[in-house]
């Protein structure tokens, strides 16, 4: 198959590269730019593992092919930090102890930063629809809603 | 104020901002030059005779490098080295559908998947057993040609005390039958090796497996190549459960087409595979006769099992043994018996899942406990309390009792609930339930026999003050890195944030047996908390020396070893490290754990169960039933748990919500089922893990008994907390409804099943639950008759104890 060129805007930098046109963004962040961060638990839309921002939207990248992105910001988890500093979210994860195993946490967190980048202060419901499509096997959640909560309420 | 600087508080874990930055490096994350990227090809039959293997076409496919079938590896393999009855790719048959047969490597993973197509298998098909039943009875099909009987992998009959006598005495008696239906791990996380045999003729394989050790030795047997070549890294598990403690076939096709190559070789297996490579959940059938006094004590208490164990051995012995073992440990039970069946079917291996074996049984005992507490019109959580097993005690089948918890447990959770008077008050459609548990912290004995540590730590400081501790632990997100730098940080005087951890690396670390059967708490913390006491009395010595103090008056916390009469005379942690290199030269210390002897008895089969300390639980679920549609809506769950003493309670209480998660799916709806030996659900869309939408409110409660031999104190959180959970609810549900759920899941279907229908005698259903083993194309009644025969016949060999 003929690979394809390709410009993506990935956590705020133009980003060019081949690639076969049917893989999916997943496999291109992960495989051809080296953000390892995120994650595939599927790769058929059912976990949520693999959850980046296109221009500050949640989408599964299992099934975003790049060629739809265009010129959008894709934001992963290695684009969450500001600068040094950690997001509020990373902070308030790791103090709630609500990331385990973290293999879910980049998904997890890209979904919680879209929460809280349109909701400031996010009731507990709102906190769990928002997540629910992102599936978690080690923590129960409680400490995942625990975290969101401190994160929101230091914003 | 506390005692300890580190135990205790709320830190965030060690490797938690790896986790959190996306730098985490999960064995799918490793990208080397020149890799290759390998796939399986499975199994599309049930069972049936390889006849041939033509993988020539696969080979001729540009792009791919390599393809290796069972027959360039036929030696058996398995976890437990007893019951070897597996070989790395099928050899010259498969046993269920999802068995790897060959493996191919090439340039990229759309390559190796097209080559898939290529390889031609010719199958004979052969007569599948799907049902425990079948198993029991068909001696004309055999799914291994070593069962002696029929398919009977293992059977085991042991017996303590007069049961005979006990039952005499009882003034009541309950016989009840149950099923637990199987299901898997379904960690997010799917299985992924990566292994590269250098030009140096080293194997190294990179794998997210819970036993770095054990897969070491299978490696050497399977491949040929000398232990001494091979390293093993467990890479942080993402998810595991129990799911990633057997030696896999991606793991040894990996490594053989590395060897193959000279080139790197990833295997990542998709979502559908993980589904068969599960060793998840045993189905059980079970049959539990208790013997009760009018006041509730238990006078005897005999209890069978059968399991269905898919098609290979896995870990299936212990399991075994486990659904008889921990019976015990709860409640005064004075004369006991078990018997216990494992048979083979064609469907994939099942094998342990956090609780391993013990979570079928206590959800059968736990359901009947609240039988017999409302045959007798007690409270079902005074009565539990008024017959626990004491503390430091030895119970009828010989297991060590030392920490206790159960009750503090069960007072916690009536401050919290009020369940007692709650029960029973909720009205139609709401309800309460309770169930209490145990769990061992680490089984008592190694998986092959030998005189060596169960975990060992090494543990050095460099000039800096900066503290390395290094351990064979694999880490599977249950925290056991933070464990190891904060047990070495305690001991230090040191925050764990200036630890680093070397972990489940078989070159640089001392043997730790892995991550199954919790065992890494007790274990490796002890371990790595002698390494670092060692460390500490070389340090202790030369800033005693500096400061002119004797030892014994100095203590050491937050970076300073300091004089406990006037603290301001102190050594900086890194100048004592300079001092003390001074003095003794190089500093490096090292610590072993091995559990103390006569903690079990000594009869055929003691080996499973005993454990250096139980941890205890007792759980309280909350439930909503749909009349009308028969959802059961779990409300709350609330936990208690014994684990000693919490380390990081933060940690603890993320093990135990996590295990009451888990819990809750298993009985409202996950279920490893299959269709002509075809799984029904193997993706996430249809094999549903609960969402946070599902997912009850979740409340942990920590007791804390402070086990003696513990490491400060600590015992098991990881897998206990997972037991009560499910009888819990399941008592709940009857609480509610006023039907007794005998078997899992309890799906609305099952609900809206019992709520229509009446019995013989015209009385609305209050049981949904086997009554015996199934009618089927075998007789049940006969392979009953038979067992009971066998077990007769062992009875009547043996002397009563």
């Amino acid at each position: 198959m003929t690979k394809q060129l390709l410009t993506l805007r990935v956590n705020g930098e133009p980003r060019t590269i081949a690639a076969d046109p049917h893989h999916t963004l997943l496999e291109v962040l992960r495989e051809e730019l080296g953000l390892t961060g995120t994650k595939h638990g599927c790769e058929l839309g059912e976990c949520g593992a693999c959850t980046v921002l296109v221009d500050g939207i949640p989408v599964l990248a299992c099934l975003t092919l790049p060629a739809l992105v265009g010129d959008a910001n894709v934001t992963t988890v290695e684009g969450l930090a500001i600068g040094e500093s950690l997001h509020p979210l990373q902070i308030a994860f790791a103090e709630e102890g609500a990331a385990q195993c973290g293999y879910c946490t980049p998904g997890m967190l890209m979904t919680a930063k879209a929460l809280l980048d349109t909701t400031a202060r996010p009731t507990r419901a709102q906190i769990a629809s928002a997540i629910s499509g992102n599936l978690c096997r080690c923590t129960g959640y409680t400490a995942i809603y625990e975290a969101i909560e401190k994160a929101a309420a230091r914003a | 104020m506390s005692e300890f600087s580190v135990i205790g508080r709320r830190l965030p874990k060690v490797n938690s901002w790896a986790h959190l930055t996306g730098q985490a490096r999960y064995a799918d994350d490793l990208f080397l030059p020149r890799m290759l990227y390998g796939r399986l090809l499975r199994s599309t039959r049930p069972h049936a005779r390889i006849r041939r293997v033509d993988t020539s076409r696969a080979l001729a496919h540009p792009g791919v490098v390599a393809v290796v079938t069972g027959a360039d590896m036929p030696e058996k393999m398995g976890i437990m080295p007893s019951t070897q009855d597996e070989t790395a790719l099928a050899v010259d048959r498969v046993r269920y559908v999802g068995e790897p047969v060959a493996a191919v490597a090439a340039l990229d993973e759309d390559t190796a998947f097209d080559a898939l197509s290529l390889i031609q298998v010719d199958y004979e098909d052969l007569e599948p057993i799907f049902t425990i039943e079948e198993a029991l009875e068909r001696e004309d099909v055999k799914i291994h040609d070593e069962a002696k009987r029929a398919n009977v992998f293992k059977e085991v009959h042991l017996s303590f005390g007069d049961l005979v006598g006990g039952f005499a005495a009882a003034d009541h008696v309950r016989d009840d039958w149950f099923f637990f239906e199987g299901n898997t791990h379904a960690p997010i996380e799917s299985h992924s090796a990566v292994a590269w045999f250098g030009a140096d003729d080293k194997l190294t394989l990179w794998t997210a497996t819970q036993v770095p050790h054990y897969l070491h030795r299978e490696l050497e047997k399977v491949l040929g190549l000398p232990r001494s070549r091979i390293r093993v890294i467990a890479t942080p598990n993402g998810g595991a459960f129990g799911g990633k403690s057997d030696p896999f076939g991606h793991e040894f096709a990996a490594a053989l087409l590395s060897m193959r190559t000279r080139r790197p070789v990833k295997i990542t297996l998709d979502r559908e595979e993980v589904f068969y490579a599960h060793r998840g959940r045993h189905p059980v059938k079970m049959r539990i006769r208790t013997g009760v006094k009018k006041d509730g004590e238990i006078t005897a208490v005999h209890y069978q099992s059968w399991l269905d164990g898919g098609a290979y051995a896995s870990y299936g012995i212990a399991t075994t043994y486990y659904t008889g073992a921990l019976l015990t440990v709860t409640y005064r039970i004075p004369a006991y018996k078990f018997d216990g069946v494992r048979v083979y079917t064609n469907k994939p291996p099942c094998g342990p899942k956090r609780g391993h074996g013990t979570t079928q049984p206590r959800y059968g005992f736990e359901c009947q406990i609240d039988k017999i507490a409302e045959d007798l019109q007690l409270d079902p959580l005074e009565y539990r309390k008024k017959i626990l097993q004491p503390a430091n005690s030895r119970t009828v089948n010989e297991l060590r009792i030392t920490s206790m918890g159960l009750g503090e447990c069960l007072d916690a959770l009536q401050r919290a609930t009020r369940y007692s008077e709650r029960r029973g008050q909720l009205g139609r459609g709401k309800g309460i339930g309770l169930a209490g548990s145990a769990y061992i912290s680490g089984a008592g004995l190694p998986i092959y026999w030998n005189e060596m540590p169960h975990s060992g730590a090494e543990i050095r400081t460099d000039r800096g003050g900066g503290v390395t501790v290094m351990c064979g632990t694999s880490e599977i997100g249950q925290g056991s890195d933070n464990m190891l730098a904060s047990v070495a940080a305690e001991a230090l005087g040191i925050m764990p944030a200036d630890v680093h951890v070397v972990s489940g690396d078989t070159s640089l670390a001392p043997v730790d047996l892995g991550s199954y059967s919790s065992r890494v708490t007790f274990m490796a913390g002890n371990a790595v908390r002698d390494a670092a006491m060692k460390l500490r009395a070389l340090l202790v010595a030369a800033a005693a020396e500096k400061l002119e103090v004797p030892a014994d008056r100095l203590l050491s916390a937050y970076g300073r070893i300091y004089d406990r009469d006037d603290p301001a005379k102190f050594v900086a942690f890194a100048d004592a490290a300079v001092l003390a290199e001074s003095k003794h030269g190089t500093l490096v210390a090292a610590g072993s754990y091995k559990p103390p002897k006569g903690i079990g008895g000594s009869f055929k089969g003691a080996g499973v169960g005993p454990t250096p300390a139980y941890s205890y639980q007792a759980a309280v679920a909350e439930v909503t039933v749909d009349m009308d549609t028969g959802v059961v809506t779990v409300d709350k769950v609330t936990t208690a748990h014994d684990c000693g003493r919490a380390l990081n309670p933060a940690n603890v209480e993320g093990q135990v919500e996590g295990s009451a998660y888990m819990g809750y799916g298993e009985i409202i709806g996950e279920e490893q089922v299959f269709r002509g030996g075809l799984h029904k659900k193997p993706s996430l869309l249809d094999y549903k893990i609960p969402t946070s939408l599902d997912t009850p409110v979740l409340e942990a409660l920590i007791v804390e008994s402070v086990d003696d031999e513990g490491p400060f104190g600590a015992k098991e959180a990881g897998e206990g907390p997972l037991n009560p959970v499910i009888p819990a609810i399941a008592n709940a549900v009857y609480d509610a409804i006023g039907v007794r759920f005998d078997e899992t899941p309890i799906t609305a279907e099952k609900v809206l099943n019992a709520l229509g229908k009446r019995d013989r005698r015209g009385e609305p259903k209050t049981r949904i639950g086997p009554d015996g083993l199934d009618a089927g194309k075998s007789d049940p009644k006969r392979a009953l008759r038979r067992l009971t025969a066998s077990t007769d016949a062992r009875e009547r060999k043996r002397p009563l104890n």
